[in-house]
């Protein structure tokens, strides 16, 4: 019955202006200029850090490691030119905050030096354990913004059974084209990396979705996958957010993962097309990851269009080849302007994450104020995952955060569709961010009384046994001391007696 | 550029609320040309006192709030209220019905629950329920059709407004629904009470009854337009109707004698005007799919249960009313499924999926 009301495999979403078609024509720019400096974070995935392993003043070749991968999960960094390295400090990170995280600065010398890559002789006859090896040692994570490490997720895939990679190139974002650009371009090499990573988890197909809006991407897949039968490219709507690979595998599939469980425990994968452009690159070219494609576009910019840039390139400089009008930006977003990051400052590192680097003007940005809810519920219609943000909203801005959670906050995967429709303009999407992190706030204050309470209850049981103890041992002392005492009266009687 | 912390989306879509209030408008404006033209002056009077009253409560309240009023009023809400509230009122109505409407609809109906998006009923229904409670004859007085053209003139059309009709007898009469209501309690049954009732005029709009309420054709196509202009969407109206339909389709199949067919009942009173534009009232209804459905036949039935066995031969008012008050409840009980669990929230079986 519920079917009449809406589509079991596509629910919710929102059709935002594309912007694309300013940068889909023109082809990837390689003749970025190597810059003088490169800021090379050691943290540009999920997990631990990575652990520089060059010390300062030391020459570097170009794909050579820079600090290595800690831990199950997390990723090695590679030098994406070679020079020598200037320091490892503290740099700011391309994050709304700012915050400086540890960098490796590297001073190229121009040169561009390779390392010595390792190329296999034929790299589909690898056993799947040495492409997953090769993979995480060449540094490789999702491109497609959640940078887990890709090595770890393809061990996952061979350790669960797999009847599905799902490869993403929704690519659903407003403004972004790398990903078309790339499958446009390159789409032998993705097919090359899709057949590795299929390979790599002993999976029998693959599925390539992609938004109808790229009919040419869509196009060049197809010709490239000809001969692959189990690499199947299928189109699929465009409507934001597809690129939210649940959404795309319940489109494309018809299944849905559970909301406490990962996609393979339905026996799916989900990774990036750039992400299979990049394991191409690994296995293939023995290339580790140091340079990706970059949308750079909005108002601001002259001159937009797709860059490969290395990794480690300030954004000013990016944003600089592409003609930027610093008088007309109004606000710096890494990413898509639904989901990306706005940036306070653009002399920011490119990281493996960052897919768009957008100069919006005023215009594209326009934010008339917050007026109040009238319920209009066009966030519900809008929610992807079956929520009711203006109730949400509401028990935050009341301060009933459990009250949230009970109506599915933690499920909230913050796309900016309510935020997209509210017709009030209320920042739903900050009310939900802000929330989240209020409640690990709760958690963190929660634990941390309960540790004092339990130090304390330790420490009162410690106490209480050692004032035991001493009182025991007291009672023992004058015990001792009476029998003692008894003893000696008892001596000093004695002798009287016998004396008498 | 700002360095104010904020989170995406960075861009928005441009539809605001005054542009959704102001398409409302134009999508009750056939309607409400249409019972001027058909009542005359006084229809226009009672029609700008009523709006522009609904428009000072509104400074009014917003004032003694303490926030600036222009841009709320210019949000258009207050309008779109005190039209509303003048299209339920009987086109020949004293003006102080209409102020007294307004007060109700703005200050008991909206800004006393705190102000836009915050009420539990429909300000303008509310403000017809307590009228008709409160001035049974000034809510019950219906003019006949007096084209504007032929009817009383510029002044003598301010008399009637401001001074109150001075023979009424002869210049008004009874709805379709007052009618028949008033035929049964003298014993008269259906078909008879109807010979004189013309289908097609009471589609068009040539009968008495409300000043915005009567054209039934213009109500359904402004109705049409904002659900193609995506400001309303189907689940309400259809429901309603449907429900209204199926209601008396039936009963007049089993006695034609005692129940209205569904034609008379589509067409005659509020129905068409609460359907589209009053039941729709995105504050008052349910948030979801389903909870507009279930919202939109319960008006529908509760419409047909009090025209057929109320006192009042007409029941939008309280029918609306009453569905306001289970909304919430609605609201509770009916929830969009989220991704991934079903519907009682519990996450989904790895092995039925």
């Amino acid at each position: 019955m519920f079917a009449l009301f809406e589509n079991p495999r596509l629910r919710g979403g929102i059709h935002a202006e594309e912007h694309k078609s300013e940068t889909s024509p023109l082809s990837i720019a390689t003749d970025f200029p190597l810059p003088k400096k490169l800021y090379i974070p050691v943290q540009q995935h999920v997990g631990k850090p990575a652990e520089p392993v060059v010390k300062v003043g030391e020459k570097v070749l170009k794909g050579q490691l820079l600090a290595y991968s800690q831990g199950t999960i997390s990723a090695p960094v590679h030098a994406p030119t070679s020079g020598v390295i200037a320091d490892v400090k503290d740099f700011p990170a391309p994050h709304p905050s700012a915050l400086p995280i540890r960098t490796v600065v590297i001073e190229s010398d121009g040169k561009e030096q390779w390392a010595e890559l390792i190329v296999p002789e034929d790299p589909f006859q690898l056993e799947p354990e040495e492409i997953c090896q090769r993979v995480g040692a060449a540094g490789v994570v999702g491109l497609g913004g959640a940078v887990f490490p890709s090595a770890v997720k393809l061990s996952l895939g061979r350790k669960n059974k797999i009847h599905t990679l799902l490869i993403n190139a929704g690519e659903c974002e407003p403004y972004l084209t790398c990903d078309d650009r790339l499958m446009q371009e390159r789409a032998e090499q993705i097919v090359a990396g899709i057949r590795l990573m299929l390979r790599g988890m002993d999976a029998p197909k693959a599925l390539v979705g992609i938004e109808d809006n790229k009919p040419e991407a869509f196009a060049a897949m197809q010709a490239a996958s000809q001969s692959f039968a189990n690499i199947v490219v299928a189109q699929v709507p465009t409507r934001y957010p597809m690129g939210w690979d649940r959404q795309m595998l319940r489109y494309l599939t018809g299944q849905e993962i559970p909301a406490d469980g990962r996609a393979t425990d339905i026996g799916v994968v989900v990774h990036n097309v750039a992400t299979a452009f990049a394991v191409y690159q690994a296995i293939c070219l023995g290339q580790p990851l140091i340079s990706r494609v970059v949308t750079v576009s909005g108002a601001a910019v002259a001159k937009p269009r797709n860059v490969e840039v290395p990794i480690g390139t300030l954004m000013s400089e990016v944003l600089a080849f592409c003609g930027l009008e610093k008088s007309k930006m109004a606000r710096l977003v890494m990413g898509g302007p639904m989901m990306g990051d706005a940036l306070p400052i653009a002399e920011v590192p490119v990281v493996k994450a960052c897919n768009g680097i957008l100069a919006l003007s005023a215009a594209d940005i326009d934010e008339p104020a917050v007026q109040p809810c009238i319920r209009c519920s066009s966030c519900v219609t809008a929610c992807p995952v079956g929520l009711l943000p203006l109730e949400m909203a509401s028990r935050i801005k009341a301060n009933q955060l459990d009250s949230a959670v009970d109506l599915g906050l933690k499920d909230c995967i913050s796309c900016g569709s309510c935020s997209y429709v509210c017709p009030s303009n209320i920042p739903l999407v900050h009310y939900f961010k802000f929330a989240s992190g209020e409640l690990v706030k709760r958690q963190q204050a929660e634990h941390k009384s309960e540790q004092t309470k339990r130090l304390i209850e330790d420490r009162n049981e410690r106490m209480e046994r050692a004032r035991l103890e001493a009182e025991a041992e007291a009672l023992r002392a004058q015990e001792a001391r009476a029998a003692r005492l008894a003893a000696a009266q008892q001596a000093q009687q004695a002798p009287a007696e016998e004396t008498v | 550029m700002s360095n104010k912390p904020i989170s995406g989306p960075h861009v928005a879509a441009t539809r605001r609320v005054d542009q959704i209030m102001r398409l409302v408008i134009i999508a009750l404006a056939p309607a409400t040309a249409c019972g001027v033209l058909l009542f005359g002056w006084p229809a226009l009077y009672l029609l700008a006192v009523t709006v522009l009253s609904a428009m000072a409560f509104e400074g009014l309240c917003l004032k003694m709030k303490g926030v600036a009023a222009m841009p709320y009023l210019r949000d258009g809400s207050a309008i779109v209220t005190g039209l509303l509230v003048a299209m339920t009122l009987p086109p020949w109505a004293p003006w102080w019905i209409g102020v007294v409407g307004s007060a109700l609809a703005i200050v008991l109906g909206k800004h006393v629950y705190g102000g836009l998006g915050q009420n539990l009923f429909n300000p303008a229904m509310l403000a017809r329920v307590a009228l008709l409670i409160s001035f049974p004859i000034e809510m019950t007085t219906w003019a006949n059709v007096s084209p504007l053209l032929t009817g009383p003139g510029v002044i003598d059309s301010l008399a009637i407004t401001f001074g109150g009709l001075e023979n009424p007898d002869a210049v008004t009469g009874a709805t379709t629904l007052g009618w028949v209501k008033t035929e049964f309690s003298q014993n008269r049954l259906l078909p008879g009470s109807l010979i004189e009732y013309s289908g097609l005029l009471a589609f068009l709009g040539w009968e008495r009854g409300s000043l915005g309420e009567t054209s039934s054709v213009l109500l359904l196509a402004g109705g049409i337009w904002l659900m193609r202009q995506g400001v309303i969407k189907w689940h309400i109206p259809v429901s309603l109707l449907l429900s209204i339909f199926v209601m008396s389709a039936v009963f007049h199949t089993w006695d034609s004698q005692h129940y209205m067919g569904p034609w008379v009942h589509l067409n005659s009173g509020a129905v068409m005007l609460v359907a589209f534009f009053i039941a729709t009232d995105y504050v008052t209804s349910p948030n979801t799919p389903l909870g507009q459905v279930i919202f939109g036949a319960g008006c529908g039935l509760l419409i047909f249960v009090i025209r057929s066995w109320g006192g009042y031969p007409e029941g939008t008012g309280f029918a609306i009313l009453l569905m306001n008050a289970v909304t919430p409840l609605i609201d509770h009980y009916i929830r969009p499924r989220i991704y991934g669990r079903y519907r009682n929230g519990k996450p989904l079986d790895i092995s039925n999926t």
